[in-house]
């Protein structure tokens, strides 16, 4: 009997070696097509149709197979690519991929073009061109082709500035060296800040919403649309402020932060004018509760009802000891009267404040 | 910790409104000093100047409770009134009910007010107000919300439950955990 399970054992592992080896070879009707730059396995082998159908695990089952094949055959080309040592000869093996052949589109979009600068614009209208400018310089002095700016340029030597003739009309007393060096400071430091205001320009250009969502297409969702139409109602004078809203279209508090953050009062802000704003809001909520309140004049009323009632029905006791029956008075302590006068009361009030 | 928006001021006072009524200006503005409301962590605290001006040099994390806390809250933004708010309510409270001694604890456990519990209730309360509990002693117990006005309060059978229960001093005890 053992000698029956040992064999079986063995026959099962032999089984298992055998399907690991046929799993390395994958059979296919047509031969896939490979883009090893990219790692990418195209198959145009029509699936099965029970992969297709519906969902399910035997579905499930035949798309891995399908995976699996696929990736083996992938990753038996890559096998058979030229590969090296990396980091010497204990590194890691790396195979070296070939160019990518497959065309991926691009995954952000293009860039805007800028908008032109001042200069490009007042250039554009006066019909200035760029005039291509050598890169040497000839330089009288040293008698040699210099470069036009940086090292060793023409004319920027500093010891050959050794004379500052004061001009015409300035101070005598004036350091002209100190002026030449403060100019070209204040030169440079214009130069720079135009430089940023150009860039600021720039980006403030790119941010905002472009004209041409603005015309309305038959293709533009309900956001863009809806991001349009707050972009042209703020498009005014007066930033939308007064513009009428249309009947169904809700109210837009302003932020303004512009819709980025909420921002809150600073905590030790002024304590007397948050006390002023709490006060003048307590006022505003006092005032609209409303003059004449149905229920407690009702029931004020019966009230005063039950109390003349309780009134009456002293008096008439201890009026019948003295003058007997006769002078029964007629029924001012029933429920009947006293709905009835209520009711007689409810209805002035109520004409008063509905007129 | 941060002062209150105007929505969230608007809920507070509405809601103090329904205890005490106009007497909010009482607790704006005091004449033994400014005191303000603050929102921490989603709780609304009710603390003088000097107490403000200390606990904003404490870390954000490491502040448990800045002055008194008056209602927290909840995620959907609506206020409510705790139990630590009971000494600002009781004496500026213009409905008051008073709770027989032996149904005391009954509310104290956090049960409802029956009318055979009731011990006295101010003139012309109207149904849905406010109320502030207390003991036949004069001691503030809790508030609530009437549930019948003073005049139904008259008529109602014994078992009725004249004044919902809403926060108690019993809740010292037993919501010790959850309370700042």
């Amino acid at each position: 009997m053992a000698a029956v399970r040992v064999e079986a054992v063995l026959a099962a592992a032999e089984e298992q070696e055998a399907e690991k080896r046929r799993s390395i070879t994958v059979e296919k009707e047509l031969e896939l097509e490979f883009d090893l730059g990219n790692l990418l396995a195209l198959d145009r082998n029509p699936p099965p149709a029970a992969a297709l159908r519906g969902a399910g695990p035997r579905r499930e089952a035949l798309l891995q197979a399908l995976a699996r094949d696929n990736t083996q055959l992938l990753m038996s080309r890559l096998w058979e690519l030229p590969a090296e040592r990396a980091g010497g000869a204990g590194g890691p093996l790396v195979a070296r991929l070939p160019e990518p052949t497959f065309r991926l589109p691009r995954e952000k979009p293009p860039p805007r073009p800028r908008p032109p600068t001042r200069w490009e614009q007042f250039a554009r209208l006066k019909g200035i061109r760029r005039r291509k400018k050598t890169s040497l310089v000839w330089d009288e002095q040293a008698k040699e082709w210099r470069r036009r700016w940086g090292y060793r340029r023409a004319g920027g030597d500093p010891a050959r500035a050794w004379l500052a003739e004061v001009p015409a009309g300035a101070d005598p007393e004036e350091d002209q060296f100190a002026r030449l060096r403060r100019e070209k400071r204040e030169r440079v430091a214009r130069n720079e800040l135009n430089r940023l205001r150009n860039l600021a320009r720039a980006h403030r250009a790119g941010s905002a919403v472009p004209a041409a969502p603005l015309h309305p297409t038959g293709h533009q969702d309900r956001e863009e649309l809806r991001r349009v139409a707050r972009v042209a109602r703020v498009s005014t004078a007066s930033l939308g402020r007064f513009q009428p809203r249309l009947p169904k279209e809700p109210a837009e508090p302003p932020s303004r932060s512009g819709g980025k953050k909420r921002r809150f009062e600073p905590l030790l802000g002024n304590l007397a004018a948050e006390r002023s704003r709490q006060l003048e809001l307590l006022r505003d909520m006092g005032s609209k509760k409303p003059v004449l309140d149905i229920t407690r004049a009702v029931n004020k009323q019966m009230r005063q009802e039950e109390a003349e009632a309780a009134a009456h029905k002293g008096k008439k006791q201890s009026q019948r000891g003295k003058r007997g029956r006769r002078q029964q008075r007629p029924g001012r302590s029933g429920k009947k009267s006293g709905a009835r006068r209520q009711q007689k009361q409810q209805k002035p009030a109520g004409g008063g404040t509905g007129g | 910790m941060r002062p209150l928006t105007e929505a969230e001021t608007r809920a507070v006072f509405e809601k103090l409104g329904k205890y005490i009524g106009e007497n909010i200006q009482l607790l704006v503005d005091r004449p033994d000093g400014t005191y303000c409301f603050r929102l921490h962590r989603d709780r609304v605290y009710y603390l003088s100047e000097k107490l403000l001006k200390l606990a904003a040099s404490v870390p954000r994390d490491s502040l448990i409770a800045p002055g008194t806390c008056f209602g927290k809250f909840t995620k959907s933004q609506k206020f409510r009134l705790s139990v630590t708010a009971l000494d600002f309510l009781a004496p500026y409270a213009k409905y008051k009910v008073w709770v027989k001694p032996g149904s005391e604890q009954s509310f104290l456990y956090g049960n409802h007010v029956l009318k055979s519990g009731l011990g006295r209730i101010t003139e012309n309360t109207a149904q849905y107000q406010g109320v502030v509990v207390y003991s036949m002693a004069d001691i503030p117990l809790g508030f609530g919300v009437a549930a019948k006005s003073t005049q139904e309060c008259r008529k109602v059978d014994p078992l009725a439950i004249v004044v919902f229960h809403q926060a108690d001093v019993g809740e010292y005890v037993r919501n010790e955990d959850t309370l700042t």
